[in-house]
């Protein structure tokens, strides 16, 4: 599980078996004509792979315990190595799993309706007076509202310090970074999941990471912890509407010479934002105002 | 001493109309006229080519050349000079907390530090520092995140995201190329269990810090008002940036008139 593929293994990366049906054993002469060609193209839908959405997402094998299949509306298995992206309904619930505990999902957000506004992994971390990430802990935007809340996390291992890698990080710890080879940049990927929002270089701010934990020691030398091991999950909380980038690879920090990254699941089903009614709504005196900034907005704008 | 204006003590500022309106935000340089005040000199040998002084409360910038060194003086002590990183000549590339963080594999900024770029590259490398070290993840105070931390009533004070709002328009940039900074002079520990927090600065007036330029970089700089952290008193004091090109061991001509420039040498 922990070996890597050559680089001419082509996407999904890392460590894990590459999903789809080998050409090879496929007859080549099938498409001698447009007719054959349809034919042939045509055959292999329907079939399934270790990683790909799964629609409608009702219809997920891996649907979270306790969610009405009904309600869901993403459901997904990001490949190693693979990004994804989705625009989410404000009180919708998102829930990362861990199956193989060498998931590492890197994650920026977005307000949906105004992309400039967008985590602000500083205030995130200093609001709170709390580096690390964890249950009632607020995934924050510069200006002074709640994008997300983690509402649960069985990991207790993530990181908003070192964010995800660039080329040149992989570059030289892996010999390549390109996005269609093995070791693929989380800062590439998001690109690509940026572009098709319309946004660039300007619009990736630094982000967080969940499952593969990192500690500060008190001479300021950040740990890393790796994973809780295989089976944890992370949920969060729409509480805006939400643009969400997922590049699911490996962390900066990861000292194993080998690329190793598994397979990252995704759900996501209707609910409702975090309320005054909820304990979370006044945990602290700041969640509380952030909160009040975030349902003022949503007020407002008709949300 | 300044009076803290942190709390809901209205200040009367006149109007454009001739009025009155009761504010929270002070007006005018706010350092008390008995401040000690240390204007220093550069870290560094070399012809000084950029000498300003940022005011309190104010906004800075400049373009630093490939090679030359700035220099930042916390004139008045624990002053916090936030403050951005971009290439000069591709601005989407900028200073990234993560990548130096993680390049670095320690969470504080020291002598050494390499500022890298959100594309893993240097842009400039702190090559002396004059306090025990400087911080990169408390990030700016504005107006919006203030009122999480301090109330609603705060809303209407100056922060450092209008001074990089402000001089990242003259600069042709905007909030989309706003994002986590430095903050020179400023003291925020991360403790054993995650906490972490601004507390008490480590500087005192005339206290330097000195970067290398690795590439054209431009320097956005907000002398931060400070207005409800009370590690300066709630008395803002001027930054003097000084940037000054290492004169050249061979080139001998460079070297006198570096010699000849009273504040070209420490």
């Amino acid at each position: 599980m922990t070996t890597a593929q050559s680089p001419t293994a082509g996407a999904p990366h890392g460590s894990h078996r590459n999903g789809r049906v080998s050409a090879r054993a496929r007859d080549l002469h099938l498409t001698d004509s447009v007719r054959s060609a349809r034919h042939d193209a045509r055959a292999q839908g329907g079939r399934s792979g270790e990683w790909m959405p799964y629609l409608p997402a009702s219809g997920s094998p891996h649907r979270p315990p306790g969610v009405d299949p009904a309600t869901l509306v993403w459901a997904e298995t990001v490949a190693p190595g693979g990004y994804t992206h989705k625009v989410l309904a404000r009180g919708t619930r998102l829930r990362f799993d861990d199956p193989t505990g060498d998931a590492c999902a890197h994650l920026l957000l977005y307000n949906a309706l105004e992309p400039v506004e967008r985590l602000n992994v500083a205030d995130t971390q200093k609001v709170p007076w709390q580096a690390y990430l964890g249950e009632n802990h607020p995934l924050l935007s510069g200006d002074g509202r709640v994008l997300a809340v983690v509402s649960a996390d069985s990991s207790g291992r993530h990181d908003a310090f070192c964010g995800t890698t660039t080329d040149a990080w992989n570059e030289r710890k892996y010999g390549d970074a390109r996005p269609e080879g093995p070791s693929p940049s989380g800062r590439g990927l998001f690109l690509k999941a940026a572009a098709k929002h319309g946004l660039g270089r300007r619009d990736l701010p630094p982000g967080v990471s969940f499952f593969q934990g990192v500690r500060v020691e008190a001479d300021g030398t950040l740990g890393w912890q790796g994973s809780a091991g295989p089976g944890t999950h992370v949920e969060l909380v729409a509480e805006m509407p939400l643009l969400v980038l997922v590049a699911n690879v490996v962390h900066p920090l990861d000292p194993r010479p080998e690329y190793v990254v598994g397979p990252l699941r995704v759900h996501a089903w209707r609910g409702t934002p975090t309320g005054p009614g909820e304990p979370r709504f006044t945990a602290t005196p700041e969640l509380h105002r952030a909160y009040l900034n975030t349902v003022d907005y949503c007020e407002a704008r008709g949300l | 001493m300044a009076t803290t204006p942190s709390g809901n003590t209205p200040v009367t500022c006149p109007t454009v109309s001739g009025g009155t309106v009761a504010s929270t935000v002070p007006v005018g340089a706010v350092y008390a006229e008995d401040s000690r005040l240390d204007r220093g000199a550069s870290l560094v040998e070399g012809t000084v080519v950029l000498d300003e002084t940022v005011a309190p409360n104010a906004p800075w910038s400049a373009v630093v050349r490939k090679g030359h060194v700035l220099t930042i003086v916390d004139v008045g002590g624990n002053q916090s000079a936030d403050c951005l990183l971009y290439d000069a000549d591709d601005p989407e590339e900028r200073y990234s907390v993560p990548d130096t963080l993680a390049w670095q594999g320690n969470t504080y900024v020291r002598t050494g530090t390499v500022l890298r770029s959100n594309e893993g590259r240097a842009l400039m490398t702190v090559v002396a520092d004059e306090i025990d070290r400087q911080d990169t993840i408390g990030g700016a105070c504005g107006k919006e995140s203030n009122t999480l931390r301090y109330g609603h009533h705060v809303m209407f004070q100056h922060g450092c995201r209008e001074n990089f709002l402000a001089e990242a328009g003259r600069r042709g940039l905007g909030v989309r190329d706003l994002v986590s900074n430095l903050n020179w002079f400023m003291n925020v520990p991360v403790e054993a269990d995650g906490a972490l927090g601004i507390v008490d600065g480590m500087s005192a007036p005339g206290r330097r810090v000195a970067v290398r330029a690795e590439t054209d970089v431009l320097v956005l700089v907000s002398n931060c008002p400070q207005m409800n952290n009370p590690c300066n008193d709630f008395n803002p004091t001027p930054l003097r940036m000084l940037v000054v090109d290492p004169a050249p061991a061979a080139d001998e001509a460079r070297s006198a008139r570096a010699a000849g420039t009273p504040e070209g040498t420490a």
